[in-house]
């Protein structure tokens, strides 16, 4: 097992809270004030994002789900440009025009949310593809949820990066649900052992433990940059919110999520795992917490004042130029 | 680039006949529509590293401890280009469509210049999320942060008896995607060029071939040229009825044309040569002309190329019409199996004759 140094924890933990205090505080605001379009939030898989992108570098590329926030923050796209395209303004990350399920950042390898369940699988498979045939020594990485994990898409694009040995990753996101249903009773089989069958590694992850899943992707990415291809992720987390904000969320027993929060925060973990070691100080974490807490203030107020974009950006960016 | 005078495109209906094996890529006074677009293929991947061809059996024999290179593509168009470029660029596939597609997709936004084989056009139901949600909304729902130029090649059309699920012509369900861009060569020399213009285009392109057309043959230049997307040929000028036709319906259109030049009906044939984006500007400056319009599609007919323009000229030309537009379309049904049922399902030279002569007598009377 990879062990993280100080440093490594110390940025984990700031991207888990990060991402976990965008999130609450996008939580608020959607039931308070008046804010357009769905939000999937991912309070409580914090720990998959950041654990995954720590191990990766700028020749690698990432394809996320329509829950793309924590991938986003971890990757590293600008929390103000997020927050602004999150509400729809001027100055958003892709202008207004994706919303909070059709991020991304070509330029940080963020190369695209996706709406579509499964929709990005096939897409890491390219980007894999051009990472082998160019000679980058980049990785491709695909995060797909449980229900994703039953896509045709999804199947197809194992098989295909298995074949041509592409340094792709799946990383399933379990988080127990899709949508409502149970991903332990709509997911025949065992994850694990659908990776096997398509001739590649797969591993259970504890999703709740950062530690555990870098040191899991770091050994997946090991081997895509070997040139010996795929590999599959089977993250085990939860989410603490509903699928989508504003929805039923009954399916789950009462009190289940509260139980979690007491129980297995992946950022509570982590910061009794670090601070117990004694080398890092509750005082330095108060810090991070504090400098989250004003950046992301300081975001909201910026979207929340900052106009919308103009209608002349109705017609842009269709093609490459109008026909 | 050279600029090159575009040949008016001959009159003769080519042969139906599907070839599996690919003609030589070698240079003769007049090449086949297959030819044209292989040489396409080939002298775009001596220019430019970054181009893959994919797909299904597009050499043929991955695998297998037989012979390589056995097809070159269902219809031979890419016969050959894998002795000169190799198995990292001329990329059998599985037979999974989604990820073929999906994956010349990825590859197109991180460095690559894909080329893809869809081997029927019938199979965009395989990958349609590909094409519907992923590929076409990159650009704009990114605000414009990437580009996909990506080219798809796919085979469409009846008229070789294989019936409802190999013979459709599904360009006008691409065509009402935006982002995406649609072409449908008609002749070897279009063939080529629009080929070559797709390749270099930074947007996704779905290249139309027709399946009747591989063995038509016509003058191609041997250097590489483009022909620019959304420029309408207008293939022969009359004064009395404009004909709008695309792909295999041009050659069509222009047998029905001539038979009425004997008849003192004198016709315009414009190939639009692209369905999106469209030249709107050569259909409607020659309906003004003319006054009269039919368009011959091999779609069917609802929601349709044929109806779109119908719906243009009605828009933007009411007033130059002297004659109620008339459409020549497969019908609303399937492509049937048994060839009488198939000729009967198809635009052809009669049927189009039928529709003009109908709107000149209507207006004489």
């Amino acid at each position: 097992m990879i062990e993280l140094d100080r440093d490594q924890l110390i940025s984990a933990y700031r991207i888990m809270k990060t991402i976990r205090v965008f999130e609450d505080r996008l939580a608020v605001e959607a039931a308070t004030t008046a804010m357009a379009g769905p939000l999937h939030l991912y309070s409580g898989e914090e720990a998959s994002a950041a654990g995954v992108c720590m191990n990766l570098d700028a020749r690698d590329r990432i394809y996320s789900t329509h829950r793309p926030h924590g991938h986003c923050i971890a990757r590293g796209l600008d929390i103000k440009a997020l927050m602004l395209e999150i509400y729809g303004r001027e100055g958003g990350i892709c202008n207004a025009k994706g919303g909070s399920m059709h991020l991304a950042d070509p330029a940080l390898g963020l190369m695209g949310a996706n709406g579509i369940v499964g929709g990005g699988m096939p897409l890491v498979c390219g980007a894999a593809l051009a990472a082998a045939r160019l000679k980058t020594g980049g990785v491709a990485v695909g995060f797909v949820g449980d229900g994703g994990s039953n896509t045709g898409q999804f199947l197809e694009s194992l098989n295909f990066a298995s074949v041509f040995k592409l340094p792709a990753i799946f990383v399933i996101e379990d988080n127990g649900f899709a949508e409502t249903i149970a991903s332990s009773w709509a997911c025949a089989g065992d994850h694990v052992k659908r990776a096997e069958g398509f001739g590649m590694p797969g591993r259970r992850v504890d999703g709740f433990n950062v530690c555990d899943v870098y040191d899991a992707a770091h050994e997946a990415v090991a081997r895509a940059r070997r040139g010996e291809g795929p590999s599959l992720l089977d993250v085990k987390l939860e989410r603490y919110y509903p699928h989508e904000q504003g929805i039923s969320d009954a399916m789950r027993l009462p009190n289940h999520v509260a139980w979690l929060k007491a129980n297995s925060d992946p950022i509570t973990l982590l910061r009794t795992k670090i601070t117990s070691a004694g080398e890092i100080s509750e005082s330095e974490l108060s810090a991070i917490d504090k400098a989250v807490d004003v950046l992301i203030d300081e975001a909201v107020a910026k979207a929340q004042s900052a106009p919308p974009p103009p209608v002349s950006e109705l017609l842009t960016d269709v093609y490459h130029a109008y026909p | 680039m050279p600029t090159l005078d575009q040949p008016k495109t001959s009159s003769t209906i080519s042969s139906h006949s599907m070839q599996k094996e690919g003609a030589p890529l070698r240079r003769k006074a007049r090449i086949s529509y297959r030819a044209a677009l292989g040489e396409a293929l080939a002298q775009e991947m001596r220019r430019d590293p970054t181009i893959v061809i994919m797909g299904e059996d597009i050499a043929g024999g991955m695998g297998a401890p037989g012979q390589q290179d056995t097809w070159g593509g269902a219809f031979g168009v890419t016969k050959g280009l894998l002795g000169e470029f190799g198995r990292d660029r001329v990329m059998d596939t599985p037979l999974q469509e989604s990820a073929i597609i999906g994956a010349a997709i990825g590859a197109a936004s991180n460095g690559l210049r894909p080329v893809a084989e869809l081997m029927f056009n019938n199979f965009i139901g395989v990958c349609m999320d590909q094409l519907l949600n992923q590929a076409p909304k990159f650009r704009y729902m990114f605000g414009g942060k990437l580009s996909t130029p990506v080219t798809i090649r796919t085979v469409y059309g009846a008229g070789i008896r294989v019936a409802a699920q190999h013979s459709s012509a599904y360009h006008s369900i691409l065509t009402h995607i935006p982002g995406l861009k649609v072409v449908m060569p008609s002749s070897p020399f279009d063939a080529k060029g629009l080929l070559i213009a797709s390749i270099r285009d930074d947007d996704p392109v779905i290249f139309f071939e027709h399946i009747g057309l591989f063995d038509k043959e016509g003058e191609v230049p041997e250097e590489p040229y483009t022909i620019p997307l959304g420029e309408a040929n207008v293939v022969r000028e009359g004064t009395d009825v404009t004909i709008v036709a695309f792909g295999r319906m041009v050659d069509l259109s222009i047998a029905a044309a001539n038979s009425l030049q004997t008849q003192g009906i004198s016709c315009t044939v414009i190939d639009p040569r692209t369905t999106s984006p469209l030249d709107e500007e050569t259909i409607l400056e020659s309906v003004a002309d003319t006054g009269r319009l039919v368009v011959v599609d091999e779609g069917n007919p609802r929601c349709s190329i044929a109806t779109d323009i119908a719906a243009l000229v009605a828009a933007k030309a009411f007033d130059a019409l002297r004659a109620p537009v008339q459409m020549v379309t497969a019908p609303h049904c399937h492509v049937p199996f048994a060839p009488v049922l198939e000729d009967a399902y198809l635009p052809n030279p009669e049927k189009i004759e039928t529709a003009v002569r109908s709107i000149v007598r209507a207006a004489r009377a």
